[in-house]
């Protein structure tokens, strides 16, 4: 038996209402000695920020999940720890992005920067070229971590499908 | 009066879609930037089985599913109650899986600074509320019928009354959001958020039922509405980026 999937529908402008009414978006303390801001922005075909989006992350080894709304300048922000990894793969969060806009929430991944070996052995990774590896890479800044969210274009971010 | 341009926004239906909404749709404006634009790539089989996130009990209050009781005084409009199952597409129940909605009033506002529709807002009213699903998979919510509301999509555009729903599922990949409908809005054909579901009868499954058996005497009128989450990976209709 299979029953017909209910289809999926945009989370609209006003999402905030239902879903970001309290801080979730804290997968670890920020005393924590391995915290680090994990923040970017969600910027859309034209590279205009995305003010209206929403972004949750998910460890799935740790079992830690976090979502963040987009400010005025669709920008998002995590507290997170690296989390582990699972055999033969590297540490990621697994991503999925919302929108006003977007029918459908979109699947993608965050790596670590500072796991180059693990990354380059990682089989999702190892199997995109280099440019659309380094979209789902974050970059160290100034003691955070910067990955931005590319809908389209040359350097759009790769999405899963799902 | 002059004749507003509404024929061009919904295209022609495609029941090749299935149940999957066609994310690039044109007729919903905001689309044509936000949408990948580019081919999905697909993930290892045995990803879809990851599970997703468990919520307990200590984030859900107990009146977080009665919408109605948020406030001093009660919301105007016309009280109801949204019942159904979430289920996987095997049948099997979802148990103790945390369903989100969030709506306008009953005046078609939402309470939200971005939206500016000259409705008033209503005091008692937030318009958002939570549960957990019971052993049957069961939600139950207790709100006020939404209204429709303007938005600059067209000409003369206007949503249908909808509830938006978010739910989790067990596996990462079943998570779903979307929104639901209320039986008979003649706003349906001129809707292009609706329409992007391309298949006249996978839309249908966006459309709630009303349910006599549900409505309580001198009290609030019932609405049933199953959800139905799919898993990733092979159930995936391979086109649906139209790519």
């Amino acid at each position: 038996m299979s029953l017909p999937r209910t289809p999926s529908q945009t989370v609209g402008p006003y999402y905030a209402i239902g879903l970001s009414r309290r801080t979730e978006n804290e997968l670890a303390a920020r005393t924590d000695p391995g915290a680090v801001v994990l923040t970017g922005q969600l910027l859309d075909g034209q590279g205009a920020p995305i003010w209206d989006g929403m972004v949750e992350v998910w460890d799935s080894v740790g079992g830690r999940w976090g979502r963040s709304g987009t400010d005025s300048e669709g920008r998002f922000s995590f507290v997170v720890t690296k989390p582990e990894a699972r055999p033969g793969e590297a540490p990621r969060l697994e991503v999925l992005v919302f929108a006003r806009g977007l029918l459908r929430h979109q699947l993608t991944r965050v790596y670590f920067p500072d796991e180059a070996d693990a990354n380059a052995a990682d089989p999702v990774l190892e199997a995109l070229d280099d440019a659309d590896r380094a979209t789902l890479v974050a970059e160290g800044e100034d003691g955070a971590l910067r990955w931005d969210i590319r809908m389209q274009g040359d350097r759009a971010t790769v999405f899963f499908a799902h | 009066m002059a004749v507003t341009d509404e024929s061009p926004i919904v295209l022609p239906d495609d029941p090749s879609f299935g149940p999957e909404v066609q994310v690039d749709y044109p007729g919903y404006r905001s689309t044509r930037w936000r949408a990948p634009d580019r081919p999905l790539v697909t993930l290892p089989e045995e990803y879809h089985d990851l599970e997703g996130p468990v919520f307990g009990h200590e984030s859900v209050a107990e009146l977080d599913n009665d919408l109605t009781r948020q406030h001093a005084g009660e919301p105007l409009g016309e009280r109801i109650t949204v019942t159904g199952r979430v289920l996987d597409d095997d049948g099997r129940p979802v148990r103790n899986t945390l369903v989100e909605i969030w709506q306008a009033n009953a005046g078609g506002r939402y309470k939200h600074e971005v939206d500016q529709h000259p409705a008033p807002l209503d005091p008692n009213f937030s318009g958002a509320g939570r549960c957990l699903t019971d052993d049957d998979g069961r939600y139950h919510f207790i709100t006020i019928k939404p209204g429709s509301y303007p938005w600059g999509n067209h000409e003369n555009a206007w949503r249908p009354n909808h509830i938006h729903f978010s739910v989790f599922g067990r596996e990462f990949t079943r998570r779903l959001v979307t929104q639901m409908y209320f039986p008979g809005d003649p706003l349906f054909e001129f809707d292009p958020i609706f329409h992007s579901v391309r298949d006249p009868k996978s839309r249908e499954l966006l459309v709630a039922r009303f349910d006599l058996s549900l409505t309580q005497p001198e009290w609030a009128l019932g609405y049933a509405w199953d959800i139905v989450l799919g898993r990733g990976g092979s159930g995936t209709t391979p086109m649906e980026n139209g790519s």
